[in-house]
């Protein structure tokens, strides 16, 4: 079978093949940042967290032969960047912005540094799911390998969905991300539930830079994230700030980026670069259209942004 | 303020600073004692292949002169209490409109074209970076979220321009924009490999410290940057003001981009994305938004960017060293912000407390 038995269909396969590959580290990485900003402040440096996750979850698997080892590897890696980040960013005067870009650099710095040994070298990628053995078609078949770690976010999305609106511990969150004053006279710890909140945020990055590494492109080099931890910002804000819309969010982005390189497989070749950055040119037009001068985005935490 | 107490607030914005740098050599000196290299040398190393001779100190001011430009990005915007970060892309778009109007006048006489491409950068940047400010004024749009799409949405138009209208056929391996005539390139300061993008860079630095600090345009920009409610009720233009003061900072990094373009690439193509744009974010920070100590904070970061080879070369470190020592002196320096007006060192004690006891009493 060659793509000429598909003709045209290749295209939306393609895509569809693109979105279950892609969709996984956009997902955790876009969990992790709303959980992060649900409670008041903002990861820019989970950029490092994912090249630090990617390369981690890489080695460990190399190493030990045991990619589910180099999963929670990564998300550890993760837990250590993320303590880092919530210490600083909740100094007084610190600017989490400011700090997030020094923890791309320092999460980069730590990624290249020991990861450069790793390039060469084949670790065990994950298992995947195939649910396309039904059809003859090869395409198909490629386009149903599906990521347990896919399948995993899929689940956790809902899951934070009902902890943020039936858990006490999720009330925490919300309360100490709209109104840190508010929650403080609560007797709610802002310094404690913030810390959790973004330390949690982080192991999820960590994940998403596993799926990067152990299952698409499933390799570690230097150009793997390629800009997606800091895209992770703009897709909270297209899903408001829901975790369940994450997912959709995450699929749109990670099929988004597949339009490119499947037209890309039938001759069209012009303006892939547009198409790559349809999704934050849709964000933009959807943040501009549905934002007013009196109010901010609905659903934002009411402390984000500020240095409270 | 007497003079005492002038100088203990000097001596803290000098000694906390330095205290910082301190701190990020011992624990870099730390890691890489960890790695088995012994650290004194490799600091020997960095500081030889940064300011140790004239030719490693050209080295450090070329890669100093972007970041000067692109600092004042995040600077300019601070002072009405906006977080820019869209300075890579403004500093791209920059770098476009250069090299488009370098090649479209490339038969004028070189300074005609010169100040052409610097006009186009200035506009292309300062409009680019303007669009951020008007949808947060008008739509309340969150800048630093704004920006920082932007910058994606830049790097994008540039890849479609190389690889399509804007590509030169020859260029095969890494598709670039047709080539700059060499005497429309920006020249070298004479007897050195250092071109006069450090001269711009200096000049716009010294502006913008002029017009924020010593005009009342500048008082008028902190007012609102200090209170914008009062600002508003003392008839300050709010819009006009970010309108202004957002197209000034993505000005400057478009013309970071035109320096790029005309000293350094001579093409427009994907190596224009160089991080000179993040990088410049962080020497804003550190600088405390002061266009003249972004000047020093720029040399001594381009200083840590040229030490980079140096060290592959001689300790068989990889190249990511200085990224990571980068991140350790920025997360360092981050940490010393919020030591400013709390060490017992740099207090005065005894008028303050005698002050308040009164004050109680009353």
């Amino acid at each position: 079978m060659t793509d000429d038995t598909l003709g045209w269909m290749s295209v939306p396969l393609a895509i569809v093949a693109g979105t279950f590959r892609g969709s996984a580290p956009f997902l955790f990485v876009s969990l992790g940042e709303c959980l992060t900003e649900k409670a008041g402040k903002i990861n820019l440096g989970l950029e490092g967290t994912l090249l630090t996750g990617a390369m981690t979850a890489y080695a460990v698997s190399y190493l030990t032969k045991s990619p589910w080892l180099g999963v929670l590897a990564a998300g550890l890696a993760g837990v250590g960047l993320g303590l880092i980040h919530a210490w600083l960013s909740q100094r007084p005067r610190v600017s989490d912005v400011a700090v997030g870009i020094a923890m791309i650099i320092f999460g980069s710095g730590i990624a290249f540094f020991f990861g450069k040994a790793f390039i060469q070298p084949k670790a065990i990628p994950l298992p995947v799911f195939e649910l396309g053995n039904w059809s003859s078609y090869p395409q198909v078949q490629d386009a149903l390998k599906i990521s347990p770690l896919l399948l995993i976010g899929i689940v956790i999305a809902p899951v934070m969905q009902w902890f943020f609106s039936s858990t006490r511990w999720g009330l925490y969150v919300r309360a100490v991300g709209d109104s840190p004053s508010a929650a403080r006279a609560m007797g709610i710890s802002v310094v404690g539930v913030r810390t959790g909140a973004i330390v949690a945020g982080s192991f999820l990055a960590g994940i998403g830079g596993a799926s990067l590494s152990l299952y698409y492109p499933g390799l570690w080099s230097e150009r793997i994230s390629s800009g997606q931890g800091l895209m992770a910002v703009a897709l909270v804000i297209f899903a408001r700030w829901q975790p369940i819309h994450c997912l959709w969010a995450a699929l749109l982005f990670g099929g988004a980026q597949a339009i490119g390189p499947s037209l890309q497989a039938v001759g069209i070749s012009s303006y892939r670069y547009l198409f790559n950055a349809a999704p934050y040119i849709m964000t933009l037009i959807i943040t501009i259209a549905t934002c007013s001068p009196r109010r901010t985005l609905s659903g934002s935490p009411g402390a984000l942004g500020t240095n409270e | 303020m007497n003079l005492r107490d002038r100088w203990r607030s000097t001596s803290e914005n000098i000694l906390i600073p330095i205290g910082a740098v301190l701190a990020s050599l011992v624990v870099f000196g730390i890691f890489c004692a960890v790695q088995g290299k012994n650290p004194i040398a490799i600091y020997g190393t960095i500081y030889q292949s940064a300011f140790g001779n004239s030719f490693s100190w050209q080295g450090t001011l070329i890669r100093a002169a972007p970041l000067m430009l692109t600092s004042l990005c995040t600077a300019l915007p601070a002072m009405l209490g906006l977080t820019i970060i869209g300075n890579e892309g403004a500093l791209i778009v920059g770098g476009l409109g250069a090299i488009a109007m370098g090649l479209a006048l490339s038969s004028l006489p070189p300074i005609m074209v010169q100040i052409a491409m610097a006009m186009a950068g200035l506009i292309a940047g300062g409009l680019w970076i303007m669009f951020v400010g008007a949808i947060k004024y008008y739509r309340g749009v969150n800048e630093t979220i704004s920006s920082l799409l932007m910058n994606y949405i830049a790097i994008a138009v540039l890849n479609t321009l190389v690889e399509g209208p804007m590509r030169d056929p020859s260029s095969l391996n890494k598709p670039s924009s047709f080539p700059l005539a060499a005497v429309n390139m920006l020249q070298s300061i004479p007897n050195s490999r250092v071109h006069y993008g450090l001269i711009y860079g200096l000049v716009a630095c010294a502006i913008a410290y002029f017009l924020i600090h010593r005009t009342t345009f500048g008082f008028a920009v902190r007012t609102v940057g200090g209170n914008i409610r009062a600002a508003k009720i003392a008839g300050l233009p709010v819009g006009k003001l970010t309108l202004i003061v957002t197209f000034l900072g993505g000005s400057c990094a478009g013309l970071a981009g035109m320096v790029e373009i005309a000293a350094i690439h001579g093409s427009a193509n994907a190596s224009l994305n160089a991080d000179y744009g993040y990088s410049g974010i962080l020497v804003a920070f550190i600088a405390r938004q002061n266009p003249l100590v972004a000047v020093l904070v720029a040399v001594l970061m381009g200083g840590i960017l040229a030490s980079g080879s140096a060290l592959q070369r001689s300790f068989g470190l990889p190249d990511a060293t200085v990224l990571l020592f980068q991140g350790i002196v920025f997360l360092a320096i981050l940490f010393s912000e919020s030591l400013y007006g709390r060490l017992d060192f740099f207090k005065d004690r005894e008028p303050e407390v005698k002050i308040d006891a009164s004050a109680t009493v009353v």
